[in-house]
């Protein structure tokens, strides 16, 4: 669509641009002034320059729980965009089940995120869970609490559970978009379902699997609640992931600086990602 | 205010970005720029440059902290020239 | 095409592993402690109300749903406010700096919380808001609004310009012609992203738990409370966790047909 350019139309943004100004810029300026001072308390902060980005870079706790950060997300796309694809891909197209199912799925994405971790920190409990309960009579021994492995396995469970139906949703309503001529087509040329879902319904969800990528890294990438109800980093720091290291250091130890310092390398890392992917949508809207 | 710690160093930080801001809006209001095809894979426009530049600084920055015992001076000369190749052929 | 029966097992499959966990919760919060920390049972033998009486005639616990409906509210307001005139603008005109401007909205959409927390909590007791459901809502909207204005975007671009030239020739002034010919025109873009407000601003606590201690304290915060010196009521804290669930579902009821779409962000 052709834009006319017209400056005015600042006047519209405004509000937004002040609302947000005041809750982002804010925050954002005083995390910097923190992060290069040792703070003790209001009146006595010495200027230590690059000293806490230095420790912060060089501190393997922060490398451990980064690199887990990294896995988790990375596992979680792995899984969640196959997955969501597939149960799309599954769902009923019309009537009264298309819409049942579509509200049975999005469950998961309206409760509260410490409810989920709550939900799921009951169900694998080997006492009073059932499926804790369910995989320990079937012979497994499966304890979240105290091994790491099933405290990421469940984590992950849990996140699947928790936002799969937004991928699938968000495919659902790309596979919607297809015109049934399409699909005419392609029964006309004998085309397997395989070539179906490969040259047609695939490179038509290209853009709501994009901002379903784009969604679920950022989301997990800044998962907190979740995990710190369920495991509560544990065992050990098996599943303390990077959002829960960084509230340890700032509000647990009160380590103001190091923990701004972490703040904004975190910060750099989100704003680096979101441009890539921010950067390829424009570019793709463009190309159509 | 005072909670907000400000010290020396980082009011001169933000009043230099600002500054840059201020200019860039400036200098697009009195000759609008188009977006072209640089050494960068994609079309920019010169905010974008911009931009692309800033946050690479950032991570020049961070690579001469956590990489080498270098001084960040000489991480910061390293930035500016980048900056400035970005702006021009980018 | 017709839906063939792996399908149906398929989803139906799906459908279960989403349900059955949360039957457990529903399942859990009929039951009474001494049965939920005693044998395991498929559903409650000794069905009570009494968790769920113990929420509604507790101040301290209703008054938990009654703050987090309001900050959500309040949020919910807020942003629909600020971003459908910011979404036309956006999705009309051609501005300075306009996709710098879109895209440092995002960003605040991608920013983790975490790294906000404490300056959050120094600023909003700078202005005097600390404990109150405005600085909730206000903080909300840090991500709430960049999705808003995203999501309306995407809804605006899909009506045709011709529609807003005719508006203006025919006499319409511009905030006329928004409200009466505009906004009808994109209801279910609205309904959708008040959705997606109320969801996102529902389902967050670190922000929320930060900026609260009494007054505004919500729901989700206060059920830490079952965790007490004798344990955890289980029961209590499984009929807190059903009744969290119901203003969703209830939610959801209302843009079912439209939310497939919304998802999408009216991007298909």
């Amino acid at each position: 669509m052709n834009k006319t350019e017209n400056n005015k139309a600042w006047l519209l943004v405004l509000p937004v641009f002040l609302l947000v100004a005041f809750s982002a810029i804010i925050p954002l300026m005083t995390v910097v002034n923190y992060s290069v001072q040792d703070i003790f308390d209001q009146n006595s902060a010495y200027f230590v320059g690059a000293e806490w980005y230095k420790e912060v870079l060089q501190d393997p706790r922060l490398h451990d729980s980064l690199l887990r950060q990294f896995i988790f997300s990375g596992s979680v796309l792995l899984i969640e965009i196959p997955l969501g694809i597939l149960v799309a891909l599954m769902m009923p197209t019309r009537g009264a089940m298309a819409s049942l199912s579509l509200i049975l799925l999005a469950i998961p994405l309206l409760i509260p995120w410490n409810v989920v971790g709550t939900i799921w920190q009951i169900f694998g409990r080997a006492d009073i869970g059932l499926f804790g309960w369910g995989l320990n009579s079937l012979g497994i021994d499966y304890n979240y609490a105290s091994n790491p492995m099933d405290a990421w396995f469940t984590v992950l469970l849990m996140d699947v559970w928790h936002w799969t139906s937004l991928v699938a949703l968000l495919c659902y309503s790309g596979l919607r978009a297809i015109p049934e001529a399409f699909y005419q087509a392609a029964r006309i040329d004998r085309a397997s379902k395989w070539a179906i879902f490969r040259f047609i319904q695939l490179p038509r969800l290209k853009n709501v699997l994009i901002i379903g990528v784009l969604l679920r890294f950022m989301d997990s990438f800044m998962i907190y609640t979740e995990p710190f109800v369920l495991t509560g980093g544990g065992p050990g720091n098996s599943t303390t992931f990077l959002s829960q290291t960084l509230t340890q250091m700032a509000i647990g130890q009160f380590d103001l600086g190091p923990a701004a310092a972490f703040s904004l390398i975190y910060f750099l890392i989100v704003l680096l990602v979101s441009w890539l992917f921010f950067t390829t949508i424009t570019h793709l809207d463009k190309r159509k | 205010m005072s909670w907000m710690a400000w010290t020396q160093t980082t009011a001169v930080f933000f009043g230099v970005i600002a500054c840059m801001l201020i200019a860039m809006t400036v200098w697009e209001l009195r000759c609008p720029s188009t977006e072209r095809r640089g050494f960068l894979p994609i079309e920019t426009s010169r905010g974008d440059r911009l931009f692309i530049g800033l946050l690479s600084s950032a991570y020049i920055h961070l690579m001469f902290l956590g990489l080498t015992e270098l001084s960040l001076w000489i991480a910061l000369a390293v930035s500016a020239v980048w900056l400035a190749i970005v702006l021009r052929w980018g | 095409m017709p839906m063939s029966k792996t399908k149906a097992f398929g989803i139906t499959l799906y459908i279960l592993f989403v349900l059955v966990p949360i039957y457990w919760l529903l399942n859990m919060s009929f039951k009474t402690n001494e049965e939920i920390t005693g044998e395991l049972s498929f559903w409650p033998k000794e069905f009570t109300l009494e968790n769920y009486t113990v929420i509604f005639t507790d101040p301290s616990w209703y008054m938990g749903y009654f703050n987090s409906m309001t900050y959500v509210g309040m949020n919910v307001v807020i942003t629909l406010l600020v971003a459908l005139p910011a979404a036309y603008a956006f999705s009309r005109y051609k501005f300075l700096g306009d996709k710098q401007m879109f895209f440092w909205l995002l960003t605040n959409r991608m920013a983790p919380p975490a790294v906000f927390l404490l300056p959050f909590f120094q600023l909003y007791s700078s202005v005097g808001l600390f404990d109150t459901h405005i600085a909730v809502a206000l903080a909300h909207c840090l991500f709430n609004v960049p999705l808003a204005v995203w999501i309306l975007e995407g809804f605006m671009s899909g009506v045709p310009r011709e529609i807003d030239e005719t508006a203006y020739i025919d006499g319409y002034s511009f905030p006329r012609f928004f409200v009466r010919i505009f906004l009808p025109m994109i209801r279910s873009g609205i309904g959708v992203t008040a959705f997606f407000a109320f969801m996102f601003s529902w389902v967050e606590l670190l922000l929320a738990r930060t900026l609260t201690s009494v007054e505004a304290k919500p729901i989700a915060a206060i059920m830490t409370r079952t965790i007490g010196a004798t344990g955890v009521d289980w029961g209590v804290l499984a009929a807190a966790g059903v009744l969290t669930i119901l203003p969703g579902l209830l939610v959801i009821w209302f843009v079912r047909n439209h939310v497939a779409k919304g998802f999408a962000l009216g991007r298909v």
